[in-house]
């Protein structure tokens, strides 16, 4: 009896029952805001299982829920159910929480909607709970790819979700396109895998890597790095590692709470987390580990420079969330999953913090530029203070939690032995902090900026001011988590990392340089930061290009992809049609010749009669002759 | 004589109708044709009833001549009804089933 398992089903099943009302009863979709609170009070129960099943999982031994899908005489193909130990109940509380606050959030936020969108955004949104929950829980690789596809899924329609503006439905359709093109490597992993082991189930390969049935390669295998890279191939398209990270800052097109719980906290987490689940399985292989943590740390860099450069605040979010994946990727290249792992749990928590004060600036001030804003802690305190706590935590800033877990992962790379990476990552802390006090000396003090804009929210005469309490509250839950939960995570027996004081200093002493630096440009205008910037010449240059990498795929997909389908094309409408054509041309000749026959004179046809009936007498004579 | 004898009038008399049928240009000639077959028939039936015996030939000859006779009073209705339509009775030139 598994009453973990039975917590978690309960808490995953709590949002499909929301999806299936919202999308079965009638007139309740249409209707808004009952749809919103059908879906609140679904996913508020979510979270209330969620928590007990987590509770009960950190003492249960028993922790599994299985039911046979594809029988088979040897035993069951594949089957569905529940994983429900500590490590996946604790990202399930994560996916809970804060799917229920930013669905909270969502009714101030998108409050201007029309009742028939409103409900389809809930809708969307309980099927993206019910997603993302069927992912972290599942207990083997069919599931999981099932509902890492049905997250993509999610992720597009609400990218999209204001699909009347081009930029919304081609920045869903980039999503959709590129995240896909790492999920066919996870797939083709995960079929090779099964190949090898015979099974999909996590338990089994564990057992199967423990008693080391598993070798690496041999004759007329495939080698096992092959496949770990291919499961990590799709950890890289849905956790937006270079070079496919180009897709998440376009996401941004989507309404903000959906940025902050798909595109921040949980679904693009999912890649870090299947390399988490599965860190048993890439130990084996040490040079795809090592590839990861190398991928990881230039990503981090990468993103970094380019959050320096975005005016866009929700942009310098989405940079700073590619960043902070790789650093979670670093980690676990290093070796040490549990601190990539933790990094996420934390980064959830402050990263969906400042996506919803974000949220709550653009919600007031009606513009995403943080150059037309200026001056706000005096109309928002409230906002500005749990955005400074969320931003604090972001650069790692001791007692908030994203310091623990940024220290946990620079000292797991260094442990791993990453020099190269350590430096890397060190001066993304700089960058971390750097650009995001760049966004609050901006924004929150600053000059305010003229009102060229029609304001958010019905304030034309530019006077902004706290969000309603309805948003407010989820913005005060998260800054006193992200308070809270570096300290409050669960000491995990792995995740004990042996690291030299220095860098903890180190770490908290770029950050105050970076906020150092950040203040003497844009706060104190001390340093010009015409001339800062130009200091940095090429690289900003390229920095504002993107480094070229969209213009690279843009490239590929015109020169190559719509090339190649214009081949496509031209063989079906003139290679295989024209066959087509010919054998109905044929055919239609040979109808018009036999028709010639069909005089319409009586007197022929009895003339074929007889000469048939003739013939046949003939035949029949010669052949039994009497 | 024997039966041979009137088994080959009874085919002449068939293949001179089968070829008034086929070569005739006028309806109402096609229709004399088919009279010469189906008394060919007739003659075949008597011939064969009288050689073995049974009675059964000659009724249905008997049956074959009356509705030759509803078939022939039909066939030259027909013919007027087509004359009145077309103001023609030449085979040739009723040719509307044409492919």
């Amino acid at each position: 009896m598994s009453v973990s398992g039975w917590l978690a089903l309960y808490a995953w099943l709590a949002p499909a029952v929301a999806f299936v009302l919202l999308s079965v009863v009638y007139g309740l979709r249409r209707s808004g805001r009952p749809a919103a609170w059908v879906s609140i009070a679904l996913s508020a129960y979510a979270l209330a299982a969620a928590v007990g099943a987590w509770w009960v999982a950190r003492a249960e031994v028993s922790n599994r829920l299985l039911w046979d899908w594809i029988p088979m005489e040897a035993g069951p193909l594949a089957s569905v159910g529940v994983l429900a130990d500590a490590d996946s109940t604790l990202m399930l509380i994560l996916v809970a929480l804060i799917s229920f606050l930013v669905q909270l959030y969502s009714v101030g936020y998108l409050a201007d909607e029309t009742p028939a969108s409103l409900g389809r955004y809930f809708a969307y949104q309980s099927l993206f709970a019910f997603s993302m929950m069927g992912l972290v829980l599942a207990p083997n690789f069919v599931q999981l790819f099932i509902f890492w596809e049905l997250v993509g899924l999610c992720s597009y329609l609400l990218i999209g979700y204001w699909y009347q503006k081009p930029e919304a439905a081609r920045a869903a359709v980039k999503a959709f396109w590129i995240t896909k093109a790492g999920d066919v490597g996870l797939l083709i992993g995960i079929v090779l895998l099964w190949r090898r082991a015979g099974t999909f189930d996590f338990a089994e390969l564990f057992q199967l890597v423990q008693t080391g049935a598993l070798p690496l390669g041999g004759p007329g295998l495939v080698p096992l790095g092959i496949i770990t890279f291919c499961i990590y191939l799709g950890a890289v398209g849905k956790s937006a590692q270079f070079p496919l990270h180009v897709w998440l800052p376009d996401a941004m097109e989507g309404p903000t709470p959906v940025s902050a719980l798909i595109h921040a906290a949980t679904m693009v987490t999912a890649g870090v987390y299947l390399l988490f689940r599965t860190s048993w399985l890439f130990a084996l292989t040490p040079g795809v580990l090592e590839l990861v943590g190398w991928v990881g740390a230039f990503t981090a860099l990468l993103a970094a420079t380019l959050a320096c450069v975005q005016s866009d605040i929700k942009r310098v979010l989405a940079y700073s969330t590619v960043s902070q994946l790789g650093y979670m990727m670093a980690a676990i290249g290093a070796g040490f999953a549990v601190a990539g792992f933790h990094h996420l749990l934390t980064h959830g928590v402050f990263k969906a913090l400042l996506f919803l004060g974000a949220g709550a600036v653009i919600h007031a001030v009606g513009s995403n530029d943080i150059f037309t804003m200026g001056g706000l802690w005096r109309k928002m305190p409230q906002t500005f203070i749990v955005f400074l706590v969320g931003t604090l935590s972001l650069a790692g800033i001791p007692a908030f939690g994203g310091f623990f877990s940024k220290e946990q992962i620079l000292g797991a790379v260094f442990e791993g032995g990453l020099t190269a990476p350590l430096a890397m990552l060190v001066l993304t802390a700089f960058l971390t902090a750097f650009y995001m006090f760049r966004v609050v000396f901006i924004a929150f003090f600053g000059a305010a900026a003229p009102a060229a804009h029609g304001g958010g929210h019905g304030h034309e005469d530019g006077h902004a001011h706290d969000a309603p309490l309805v948003m407010a509250i989820p913005l005060w839950v998260l800054a006193l988590l992200a308070l809270a939960v570096g300290v409050m995570i669960i000491p995990h027996p792995a995740a004990e990392v042996e690291s030299p004081h220095w860098l903890a200093f180190l770490a908290i002493g770029v950050a105050l340089a970076g906020i150092g630096l950040a203040w003497l440009t844009y706060g104190a205008k001390v340093v010009d930061a015409e001339r800062l910037s130009s200091a940095f010449g090429p690289i900003r240059a390229a920095a504002e290009r993107r480094y070229w990498l969209d213009d690279l795929f843009g490239g590929i997909y015109r020169g190559v992809i719509l090339a190649l389908s214009r081949l496509v094309g031209w063989t079906d409408r003139y290679l295989v049609d024209g066959v087509v054509n010919l054998f109905s041309a044929w055919t239609l000749m040979a109808g018009d010749r036999l028709r010639r026959i069909q005089s319409g004179r009586p007197q022929d046809y009895i003339y074929g009669v007889a000469l048939g009936v003739l013939l046949l007498m003939f035949f029949s004579l010669s052949r039994w002759p009497r | 004589m024997g039966l041979q004898a009137y088994l080959t009038l009874a085919a002449v008399l068939f293949a001179i109708g089968l070829f008034g049928v086929v070569t005739r240009r006028n309806a109402i000639g096609i229709l004399l044709g088919i009279e010469l077959m189906l008394n060919a028939v007739n003659i075949n039936l008597v011939a064969f009833a009288r050689f073995w015996g049974d009675t059964a030939g000659m009724i249905f000859t008997l049956f074959t001549i009356s509705i030759t006779v509803a078939e022939v009073a039909l066939g030259l209705a027909l013919v007027i009804l087509i004359f009145r339509v077309k103001r023609t009775v030449i085979a040739d030139h009723l040719d509307i089933l044409r492919g």
